[in-house]
């Protein structure tokens, strides 16, 4: 019998993972459009119904030290946030990975300020790139929910030990009710095992964690942070494949659709996806060889799996939601064009940054997107970005 | 730590540079920073042990005839000791270029 779908706001349903996940600790300050996630699971466990620590904090910097203290004595720790609260938290964000701490946050991705606005981009995701943290984007509600456990599966495996953000676009996601099928808790335990850490902070085995580091000992710190993500790679495709052999809904660390025999292909990340993939079911009736490429893993980024799925084809659109102020453009595009650099027959890359702050990205656009950007690539009118529906 | 720090390699380090061995900060050898040496005047010195109390780094040791010196592997040079010292019976000396 198919599994029944449930009626659910997206932010409710990833708050219910998290409590099927039987989560130990939550530290979180509310923020638009994370909002509903911490309400919920504040109830949740008011209402006597997870036995866990709430933690209601006075920032989210302290949200994430909180965090950080609460994975250190090996709880299963879950916070979540947005724009200006990912920006307080920054400080800590990247101690959190620096000391392998698995601390698993819902980023619901939003503009950052200024001017002021709480609307969708990945700005705020943009500024945290590089902090050693796995990074996860989904595309809809039933990915937000699913990749819940996936996160802790994957954040606390011993071979990983790295926090992860499960970046899930704002509004878009957050406040849209969804059709969501819920799996089991059965189902929920056999897929996550219990948190087991090597080294806690308890008094039986006292350990000094988040140390001073000599410039004799920083390089090989970084090295190590390195090593750890680059090596999370197997465990995240391992996670994603049991999750499928459990549920049968597979997620892949790159993703595509009409890809296969397409000369090119729109490059999106998160809940865009849907729409180029409706933008190219339009263009492939008037006979355009088009398809989609979406990036599901972005840290460590899958090269290997990116590499294959853009093999053969002539031109990559790489649409980004974010500026690299005074850089090469959208993020997204750069890291793309780099990792291209020394490929046989590499495509062509042509840089959209579009849908900043929720100014909305139709089928439309997608399709204007599409065609104008494969013109350039024929002119070879390549060079820097193009910012999608600018006036002036 | 068993081993000197700058022969420690990345693959060496504990998951999340989390310090397992107690007492590691004793390989740190702050010593080395030292522009100036505290000198203390043993005949002076009453014994009394405001220059231990004080000194930031706990460098400050009781000689067994009493009187109180800094550990030099680990002294920084501050002077604080030379300042606190009631009878001033420490004098800061710079140290010699090698």
């Amino acid at each position: 019998m198919a599994k029944q779908r449930k009626g659910v706001e997206v932010s409710i349903a990833m708050s219910e993972a998290v409590a099927q996940a039987d989560v130990d600790v939550i530290a979180a300050y509310p923020i638009t459009p994370q909002t509903h996630i911490v309400e919920h699971l504040s109830e949740i466990v008011a209402s006597g119904d997870l036995d866990a620590e709430f933690v209601p904090v006075d920032s989210e910097h302290s949200a994430m030290s909180v965090c950080c203290g609460s994975s250190a004595v090996g709880a299963r720790t879950f916070t979540s946030t947005s724009s200006q609260g990912l920006a307080l938290m920054a400080e800590i964000f990247f101690i959190t990975s620096s000391m392998r701490l698995p601390v698993v946050m819902a980023l619901a991705n939003r503009s950052l300020s200024g001017p002021l606005s709480i609307w969708n981009d990945h700005t705020d995701t943009m500024m945290v790139r590089d902090a050693g943290w796995i990074q996860v984007f989904v595309e809809n509600g039933q990915e937000s929910y699913d990749n819940m456990f996936c996160a802790f599966r994957i954040a606390e495996d011993p071979d990983v030990m790295l926090p992860l953000a499960v970046n899930f676009d704002g509004f878009i996601l957050t406040h849209m009710i969804e059709p969501i099928i819920y799996e089991d808790d059965a189902v929920v335990k056999k897929y996550l095992p219990e948190f087991k850490m090597k080294n806690t902070l308890h008094p039986d085995k006292p350990v000094s964690m988040g140390c001073f580091a000599m410039p004799e000992l920083y390089t090989e710190a970084q090295m190590a942070s390195e090593a750890a993500l680059q090596g999370s790679y197997p465990t995240i495709v391992k996670a994603w494949d049991e999750w499928a052999e459990l549920t049968g809904r597979q997620y892949r660390p790159i993703e595509t659709y009409m890809a296969e025999d397409a000369e090119y292909c729109i490059v999106t990340m998160g809940s865009y996806g849907e729409t180029a993939m409706d933008a190219v079911d339009a263009l492939r009736q008037e006979g355009e060889k088009v398809g989609v490429i979406k990036i599901r893993l972005w840290r460590p980024f899958p090269f290997d799996d990116f590499f294959a799925a853009v093999k053969g084809k002539k031109t990559l659109i790489v649409m980004d939601r974010a500026i690299s102020f005074g850089g090469p453009g959208g993020p997204v595009a750069s890291e793309i064009k780099s990792a291209l650099y020394k490929q046989d027959d590499a495509p062509e890359v042509v840089s959209y940054v579009a849908g900043l702050a929720g100014r909305d990205v139709s089928v439309g656009d997608f399709k204007k997107m599409i065609i104008e950007g494969k013109d350039r690539a024929e002119s070879k009118d390549t060079q820097g970005f193009q910012l999608y529906g600018l006036r002036g | 730590m068993a081993k000197p720090i700058d022969e420690i390699r990345w693959q060496e380090l504990e998951v999340g540079i989390a310090v397992i061995d107690p007492g590691s900060a004793m390989g740190y050898e702050t010593g080395t920073w030292r522009s100036e040496r505290p000198v203390v005047d043993k005949d002076q010195c009453i014994h009394c042990g405001v220059c231990w109390l004080f000194c930031p780094d706990m460098s400050i040791v009781q000689a067994p005839e009493g009187h109180f010196e800094a550990d030099l592997t680990y002294c920084k040079g501050c002077g604080i000791c030379a300042k606190e010292c009631p009878v001033g019976c420490i004098t800061m000396v710079p140290e010699e270029e090698e």
